[in-house]
């Protein structure tokens, strides 16, 4: 795809740096091959406290422009502090962090203009699972809701596709819906 | 040298006939093997009667709109074969082909053949593409794939797994369904398409609205356009359509693709709403081009007003089942072609054969019957005529250059 077969849209996404990195990456798959990284560091009760700062990818390392930090913690109807969101819910903003870019990157690629775009995201969970209460309920969420709107210059089926392909394209969508091997040691 | 007497190299040898290029056509079994021992019963094409056209043949039937059945395919290709007669050996199995520094020698279970130029023409579904976690399944599951499955009497009377949805898979699933037993069927990306729309097959409409004849050299992305899984479809008298949703109907359970085995637990994706979703926008979207032709051509007075398919309902998604429940498991997750026999100068450093619309880099070497190897229809057997044509035409220049070259 050249610049001038893509209308004139501005969503803040740069399509054509990812078309080219996904042209040199095909050519060049070892480069593709990416690790992304967090440190964790308890705080006092339930409270614990995440750091990103550097990942390696297309062969080097890198560092984000300053490291991030992710404060995590229980809420006070569980008789902790509430010093920051609990873990699933950080999942859930991560899902839908995830899905809102790919929105907007598939969006642009496809020539459409956004104008907002909103989402409400939810994840049903029976604490009999984590309590131990009922060894036949699964700790995490029993289903994930996600609903988006947005105002773009497209119609209902355009704008339901490129929800589904953001959806198709997405990491985190892929890491809670489908299987993962977690390896824990302690050194 | 064409190696394969099906549909491919069948249609080949009409041509190579045509041009007076002296040639024979090698098959490990008789003419139209696959379609005789690979092929489950029931089985029927896919395209219409009229679409069943090959070089020099054309079906003149009372059934245009029917679909052959697996016994009257081998009839149609073994009938156009005698019609031009095809110089075939039968039963030679092809064990080797080595590019020399002129032509090729073709090592088979008969003695060895040198020729000028070889056709592979083996098809499309030599083995079974089964995902890694195939290996990981407990032994006292009977497994077998779509090439081994004939009927439902082959198996256990229990619970059976269907992994795969496109045309085989949802053809096992259904019959295997109306057989009494209780099957799941794992369904990963698939096309949804209605047997018939505005009372023309789709094939019709596919063809009519030019998708079939989409050539290799024009789409975006040809590798994800040669890797597209099967049209969700299935031939019968009643012209009726097969999918997830009427599966769904018949009482079949769904589950997401099949990712890995835990212990005593099959764990499949959560994700099979969106690939329900982006079938149903994908078929409707092809619906909406098919509209706009009908418009375009002034076809609307005569045809049933445009409708859309209800979106496809789904009886749950559990994303994890007690293997225990399970007797057997079918896999109906893709074929691939096998070139294991062929000189590894033709193909590259990861093993695949390097080639341009079936004129590959080895000099002399043709690969013809696969996915959208020169169009979207090249797989079919309404496409492979238009693909060895082209290939024909330069073989034939490639042969009268040689001579050239070697009487100099």
């Amino acid at each position: 795809m050249t610049s001038t077969e893509t209308p004139a849209v501005d969503n803040g996404v740069n399509v054509e740096a990812l078309l080219g990195a996904r042209a040199a990456l095909t050519d060049a798959p070892p480069a593709a091959q990416f690790q992304w990284r967090a440190s964790n560091e308890w705080v006092n009760g339930t409270h614990s406290r995440s750091t990103v700062s550097g990942f390696s990818g297309l062969g080097a390392e890198h560092t984000h422009r300053q490291p991030y930090t992710v404060e995590a913690d229980h809420p006070q109807v569980f008789a902790s502090e509430d010093n920051g969101a609990t873990p699933p819910e950080i999942v859930l903003a991560a899902l839908a962090s995830c899905l809102t870019a790919g929105v907007a990157t598939v969006a642009t690629h496809r020539g459409v203009q956004l104008r907002s775009v909103t989402a409400t995201i939810e994840g049903n969970m029976d604490l009999a699972g984590i309590l131990g209460i009922d060894s036949d309920v699964r700790n995490g969420f029993d289903g994930i809701k996600i609903s988006y709107t947005i105002d773009a210059d497209a119609s209902k089926a355009d704008i339901e596709a490129i929800v589904a392909q953001s959806q198709k394209r997405s990491a985190v969508f892929d890491i809670v819906a489908n299987p993962t091997t977690i390896q824990v040691e302690v050194v | 040298m064409v190696i394969g007497a099906g549909q491919a190299g069948l249609a080949m040898s009409h041509h190579l006939s045509g041009r007076g290029i002296d040639h024979v056509v090698l098959d490990r079994g008789e003419i139209a093997n696959s379609w005789r021992t690979e092929r489950w019963d029931s089985l029927r094409l896919l395209t219409p009667n009229w679409m069943t056209r090959l070089p020099g043949h054309r079906y003149d039937g009372s059934d245009p709109d029917g679909f052959m059945t697996k016994d009257e395919t081998v009839s149609l290709l073994s009938s156009y074969g005698l019609s031009f007669g095809v110089p075939v050996h039968s039963h030679v199995t092809v064990e080797q082909v080595t590019a020399k520094s002129t032509g090729f020698d073709v090592v088979t279970n008969q003695g060895t053949w040198s020729c000028d130029a070889v056709v592979a023409a083996t098809g499309a579904s030599s083995e079974p593409r089964l995902p890694a976690v195939a290996a990981d399944i407990p032994g006292r599951i009977d497994q077998l794939t779509a090439l081994q499955y004939r009927n439902p009497d082959q198996l256990g009377k229990g619970d059976v797994l269907v992994v795969g949805a496109s045309a085989s898979g949802v053809q096992i699933a259904d019959e295997l369904q109306r057989s009494g037993r209780s099957v799941t069927v794992a369904v990963g990306e698939h096309i949804r398409l209605p047997r018939r729309y505005r009372n023309r097959d789709i094939h019709w409409w596919m063809n009519a609205i030019g998708q079939l004849d989409e050539r290799y050299d024009e789409v975006d992305d040809l590798t994800r356009a040669r890797r597209l899984p099967s049209l969700q479809l299935v031939g019968s008298p009643e012209h009726r359509t097969l999918g997830v949703g009427s599966l769904v109907d018949a009482g079949v359970e769904t589950v997401g693709k099949l990712m890995r085995i835990a212990g005593p637990k099959a764990q499949f994706s959560g994700g099979l709403a969106n690939l329900v979703a982006n079938a149903d926008l994908k078929q409707n979207r092809l619906l909406d081009r098919i509209d706009e032709h009908a418009t375009e051509h002034g076809l609307d007075s005569d045809l049933p007003k445009p409708t859309r398919p209800e979106p496809t309902r789904l009886g749950g998604a559990p994303t994890e089942l007690a293997m225990c429940r399970f007797d057997t498991i079918v896999w109906a997750t893709g074929y691939r072609p096998s070139y294991s026999w062929l000189d590894r100068a033709a193909f590259d450093q990861r093993g695949r054969l390097i080639h341009d619309g079936g004129v590959c880099a080895l000099p002399g070497l043709y690969l013809l019957g696969i996915p959208f190897l020169r169009r979207r229809k090249s797989s079919f057997i309404d496409g492979v005529g238009p693909d060895a044509a082209e290939l024909v035409s330069h073989l034939h220049a490639f042969l009268d250059n040689r001579t050239r070259v070697i009487s100099r």
